[in-house]
């Protein structure tokens, strides 16, 4: 009995070690979730987003090292002189089906993405178009909407105002063709294996939910020869100590997300990847309520914490302390904030009437649980309490409750957020703000902020980014209407030694056709 | 018998309209909603949305068509995954949680019940005390500690089985760790239990009986001890099934495997509406049916009983 039981032991050893590995010129990415749908019109997060890049291509793709806007289908773009229209040049592409793709196919995919009963999440995206806003509303049909295709290969667009970061917004997935032929022959099931046309860089081959997605290269793909993975499997793993451990086993290649907790242990190996991410981390102050309504107050608050120590100590992964909202980006340089001084914190504590922190209300900062945040909100507790004598109780609630308490009732004093910018322009971050914004839970209310934020939607260049960095020293240095806490960075786990064409960027967006194994 | 059987099954008629009606208005009272995001949406588009799903309607209307889908087995759409209906996920991932609960529950009933026996006829011996320490620690340590430590001793240490994934990347051998850390506390549930019970049953006057008759031990034990002492094992396993048949949100977390436990736990997160009510259906037709299941099977082990 004894021997038969070593036997099999042994044999489980060697089946184990053989295992699910990529060879060759495959990769295994954990994905981090289930995909919600592989509709590019109906998809909202970063894994679809993932999945987008390689089933997919808009006029325009992000540039691996840059993030910024580079030709997709589009050859090459031109604005009119008062950047309000813009001309794609579309190269001969097809559909992994065969079907040529034309300027056409933009205008009814366009179409269909704003359609009100196609209910599509991310259709605000495309309020800059004309005439888009009041077709998704319901207030016009879609003849309103400012978009021709002038000839096969060319497609205009007609813009509310100046945008000349529209190829940039572009290359973003709401802006995505979907092949109509496809569509309406399978309706919700044009998306399942089998049924599946798409004009990026990959194929469909497998989706078992809650297993994997496998793609393959796409031979009609139009730069087929630049693609050197044959395979891409992706997982959904969302136990981020269990998708580390598979990682240390060899069973996937490349992760984007690693466990806090370890983090000591893998800041020090040789395949961690850090960068700066396009995303803030803050807290948004009620300022409806006392004594959050005082400028002062909420300056005192935001320059009473060390955000070094804080991303030192308690976030770990390479943070950079925030003391403006927007981050820096090519032309926008973002004004100094307020730092670090807790004796200038005291004095505006004490103009504000608090002397020491005497006669402070209590009040409550609110997140949503997960032991990360957690860590963050107590930390400050702390040092608001050490150094400007003032007490705060920590609440968290779960994710829903949590969105509606801060979206719905706005029935918080300060509640911790985060936004990750959706394209690379500072208007991701700055539009959030204006009064009536639909992220503005903070209800803040200035019409100096507002009507910047306006102006500069009909400028352009420098002239339209000195705009916006008015805005944000209205934001920050003036009424202090949000509290930045850290920007946010990309942590990935993958072995450059081994992975080529992948490079660290600022919307950590690694387009999968440049990607292969050395 | 048949009487019985068939009043039974009538009963659950009104025990599931009941559960239905409930659960449909108690999760709309949870804050939040399927849509909510971090991005607010824009009032018109949040309008689109809820025509879609029809939720613009008033709530007794959409109670009255949700009820109407459900007698024709229809869950709907999922609110949360666009391309697939509640009924495909449920159908994809229902089976891999039934192989997996059925495989770890088999595993408890089996050890479970001999190494109570044992313990029960070694009563305050060494075998005894070894047993009740593993049972000791089956029932106090949560499956988030055992599952990473079988994890790591087994996968990541020795490399004998796979850390995480299912049968269609491991075949078999995938089924293992998960199995056995889901089968601890059950095991060790009923390891205690059918250690008391045999106990029980051994002091009896029946069984004193059988011995006073010349009866073999091993005849005793088997034909005699076992029949009433695995009654109140029985009664466990009804809900013991019915819960590990619908998946651990832990244990399918640790191993990635694509159960129904996790999504379950995850569309209360999501108020993925439809998915809710589709679980908790599924949910409480299995403990229904395992009650009855159970309540037939003491008729044949314990004699006292009949069913008129």
């Amino acid at each position: 009995m004894k021997r038969v039981l070593l036997v099999m032991l042994a044999l489980l050893a060697v089946a184990g070690i053989v295992g699910a590995q990529s060879k060759g010129q495959e990769i295994i990415m954990n994905n981090g979730a289930e995909p919600q749908t592989l509709d590019p019109h109906h998809i909202e997060g970063v894994p679809e987003h993932r999945i987008y890049m390689a089933l997919f291509e808009g006029l325009t793709t992000h540039d691996p090292k840059t993030s910024r806007a580079v030709p997709g289908v589009a050859e090459k773009w031109t604005f009119s002189k008062d950047l309000k229209t813009v001309t794609f040049k579309l190269r001969k592409a097809v559909w992994s089906d065969g079907t040529p793709i034309t300027a056409k196919d933009f205008v009814e995919s366009w179409i269909r993405k704003l359609d009100p009963k196609e209910a599509a999440q991310y259709a605000d995206l495309l309020y800059v178009v004309e005439g888009a806003e009041a077709y998704n509303t319901g207030k016009a049909g879609p003849e309103a909407l400012k978009i021709r295709a002038v000839d096969d290969s060319t497609f205009e667009v007609k813009l509310v105002g100046p945008t000349p970061h529209f190829p940039d917004m572009v290359a973003h997935y709401a802006f995505a063709a979907v092949p109509m032929h496809a569509v309406k022959k399978h309706g919700l099931d044009w998306v399942k294996p089998g049924n599946f046309v798409g004009n990026g860089p990959f194929l469909l081959q497998e989706w078992k939910p809650q297993e994997r997605l496998v793609f393959v290269p796409n031979p009609k793909y139009w730069d087929a020869k630049t693609v050197k993975l044959q395979k891409i499997t992706l997982l959904p793993i969302d136990d981020l100590s269990t998708s580390y451990q598979m990682y240390k086993a060899g069973k996937v290649d490349w992760l984007d997300a690693v466990p806090l907790e370890l983090m000591d242990e893998i800041k020090l190996r040789k395949d961690y990847q850090n960068a700066p991410y396009y995303g803030t981390y803050y807290y948004i102050y009620n300022v409806t309520r006392k004594p959050l309504d005082d400028p002062k107050v909420r300056k005192a608050l935001s320059m009473a914490f060390d955000r070094q120590a804080l991303v030192d100590k308690v976030t770990k992964g390479g943070q950079i302390p925030a003391f403006t909202f927007v981050p820096a980006s090519a032309g926008f340089k973002p004004p100094a904030g307020l730092g670090y001084n807790i004796e200038q914190a005291k004095k505006l504590l004490a103009e504000a009437g608090y002397p020491d922190g005497k006669g402070f209300p209590t009040f409550q900062i609110l997140y949503n649980t997960s032991s990360g945040h957690q860590r963050i909100a107590a930390f400050i507790q702390e040092e608001w309490k050490r150094n400007l004598g003032i007490t705060v109780t920590l609440i968290n609630q779960e994710w829903s409750t949590y969105l509606d308490t801060r979206s719905q009732s706005h029935d918080f004093d300060i509640a911790r957020a985060g936004w990750i910018g959706d394209y690379l322009d500072p208007s991701t971050f700055s539009d959030m703000w204006i009064i009536g914004g639909t992220q503005n839970d903070g209800l803040y209310n200035s019409k100096e902020y507002t009507d910047l934020i306006f102006k500069a939607r009909t400028q352009s260049g420098a002239t339209r980014m000195k705009t916006l960095m008015q805005a944000e020293d209205v934001l920050i240095m003036k009424d202090h209407a949000i509290m930045p806490i850290y920007f946010y960075v990309t942590n990935n786990l993958i072995d450059l030694s081994k992975w080529g064409g992948w490079y660290l960027n600022p919307l950590g967006s690694h387009p999968w056709k440049y990607i292969y194994r050395k | 018998m048949a009487r019985f059987f068939i009043r039974r099954l009538l009963s659950l008629v009104p025990t599931m309209f009941i559960i239905v009606t409930l659960s449909f208005f108690l999760i709309r009272l949870a804050p939040g909603g399927p849509f909510a995001r971090e991005r607010d949406l824009p009032e018109a588009i949040l309008q689109n949305i809820l025509k879609r799903y029809h939720m613009d309607e008033p709530l007794p209307k959409q109670y009255l068509r949700y009820l109407g889908d459900v007698i024709r087995w229809d869950f709907g759409p999922s609110l949360r995954y666009r391309d697939r209906s509640v009924n495909e996920m449920i159908d994809t991932t229902l089976p891999v949680s039934t192989a997996l609960g059925l495989t770890a529950l088999s595993l408890a009933v089996i050890l479970g019940v001999n190494v109570g026996i044992v313990s029960a006829l070694k009563q305050n011996k060494w075998p005894d005390y070894t047993a009740m320490s593993v049972a000791v620690v089956g029932i106090s340590v949560p499956l988030f500690v055992m599952g990473p430590i079988l994890q790591m001793v087994f996968a990541i240490w020795l490399k004998w089985l796979p850390p995480g994934q299912w049968l269609s990347d491991h075949g078999l051998k995938a089924i293992i760790l998960p199995a056995v850390t889901l089968s601890f506390p059950y095991f060790a549930y009923i390891a205690r239990l059918s250690r008391a019970s045999v106990l029980e049953v051994l002091r009896s006057d029946y069984i004193r009986t059988a011995r006073a008759k010349g009866l073999k031990e091993s005849v005793v034990i088997v034909k005699h001890v076992l029949k009433g002492a695995l009654l109140p094992v029985v009664t466990y396993l009804g809900p013991a099934l019915s819960g590990i048949v619908t998946g651990s949100v832990v244990v399918e977390a640790v191993f990635v495997v694509p159960g129904l436990g996790r999504p379950f736990v995850q569309a209360a997160i999501n108020r993925d509406y439809t998915m809710i009510m589709a679980d908790v259906i599924v949910y409480s037709l299995l403990l229904i049916t395992a009650n009855l299941v159970v309540d037939l099977v003491y008729g044949l082990l314990d004699p006292r009983i009949s069913y008129k």
